[in-house]
């Protein structure tokens, strides 16, 4: 065990847990976006920052990036901490004014609009936090997305804004989403995604439909287990 | 149709040629570009066949640097210096002259396929500033009267 304070509370967590889990674990709450139980860590919405103190240096760090330390001093409430919390959340928020779940942390957070943060109209919801490409290519295997251009021109899609042929309409992009920016519409047996209707598979016992046939062929192909055995809904296996 | 089987054909050998890795990613796309002038999309799509890489990795990387193109360029491409030390001698007024003089703006290309514009930011020539290049040639200390010389001259060699 790896034993550390954390705004003067004494704490220990296992080696290797990250500074988020271990001051979590202890009840106190951080803000976060990007930080995500199905993706790898990327550090991309700055949010979870606090001040940690070895000998007599402190900075800031990502806590859901850094791993426990031995002697650690952790403040997750110093001026320093809250200046820079406030920074990012009015960056944010200046980014997608739109999205209900960035306003919701602002209002929390008590950071309200700048004046001097001109209000992007053309980004959507999206925070470029990179998760969904990352649960596309390392849980999901397909690759299907991309954050393209770069600066103030960088985007989520498709390739070309094409329909993907290697998408297979799964949703795990929607799911990890933190801000509800991708876009997802089922209907009976279709389901919208990045621009491609999805034919949905109904189950072979239930009738119920319940995930995209390419999804299932995929799977199939992937694992080897018989197509038929797949187009049985979860709830009827 | 053998368009398009050519330029797949074409950029298989260009990924065979830096090792058929992704490792030569970067390469590869520049050697497509010096071949077709521009980087086409079956060719994005043969080479992230080839170098066993998501398509969607290879847009990223084509996207990503600017001296990457995906729209077909002429045959003459005029890259203005925007960095700090051109802009302070007078870049701007360059570009408007030759956006005047050519028709076009910055990422456009004229119409007899002649001339592509694109802006750039410091071509590590800043002495010689304000700086054009052309081709692969460096105009330094550029004029608006060398700016009409320079492109006579391209459109008279083009009349040969
Ligand atoms: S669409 Fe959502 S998950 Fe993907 S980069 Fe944007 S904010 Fe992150
Ligand atoms: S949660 Fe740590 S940077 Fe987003
Ligand atoms: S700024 Fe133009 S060459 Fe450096």
């Amino acid at each position: 065990m790896v034993n550390f304070t954390v705004d003067g509370k004494n704490i220990s967590a296992p080696k290797g847990t990250m500074l988020l889990e271990a001051i979590r674990g202890a009840g106190i709450s951080i803000p976060t976006l990007c930080a995500h139980e199905a993706v790898s860590r990327s550090g991309a919405c700055r949010l979870c920052v606090v001040e940690i103190k070895k000998g007599n240096r402190t900075r800031i760090v990502t806590s859901c990036l850094y791993g426990v330390e031995e002697g650690l001093t952790v403040n997750t409430k110093s001026d320093r901490v809250l200046n820079v919390r406030r920074l990012v959340m009015e960056l944010l928020l200046a980014r997608c004014p739109e999205s209900e779940v960035l306003q919701k942390l602002a209002k929390e957070l008590c950071v309200e609009p700048q004046a001097r943060f001109v209000a992007d109209t053309d980004k959507g919801k999206c925070i470029l936090c990179r998760s969904c490409v990352r649960v596309c290519e390392e849980v999901v295997g397909v690759s299907a997305i991309g954050l393209f251009a770069r600066g103030p021109h960088k985007t989520v899609g498709t390739p070309y804004n094409e329909k993907s042929d290697a998408c297979i309409g799964c949703g795990a992009c929607v799911y990890v989403c933190p801000t509800g920016h991708i876009e997802m519409t089922s209907t009976g047996d279709k389901r919208k995604i990045w621009g491609r209707t999805f034919k949905m598979q109904a189950c072979s016992k239930c009738g119920k439909f319940f995930a995209p046939a390419d999804q299932l062929k995929f799977i199939s192909r992937k694992t080897g287990t018989p197509l038929e055995e797949l187009k049985i809904c979860t709830e009827c296996r | 149709m053998t368009k398009a089987m050519s330029v797949a054909a074409k950029t298989k050998q260009i990924v065979k040629k830096h090792g058929n890795d992704k490792s030569g990613m970067i390469a590869v796309l520049q050697d497509i570009q010096e071949t077709f002038n521009y980087l086409p999309k079956e060719a994005l799509k043969a080479a992230a066949k080839a170098m066993k890489v998501p398509f969607s990795r290879v847009y990223e990387a084509a996207t990503f640097y600017t001296a990457f193109s995906l729209k077909p360029r002429g045959k003459n491409i005029v890259k203005i210096c925007l960095g700090t030390a051109c802009h302070v001698r007078g870049a701007s007024a360059l570009q408007d002259k030759f956006e005047r003089t050519l028709g076009i703006k910055p990422g456009e290309t004229t119409k007899d396929n002649k001339f592509s514009l694109e802006t750039v930011n410091c071509v590590g020539a800043c002495a010689l500033g304000p700086v054009v290049v052309i081709n692969t040639d460096y105009h330094g200390q550029m004029t608006m009267k060398k700016i009409d010389k320079i492109i006579d001259n391209i459109n008279k060699e083009g009349a040969q």
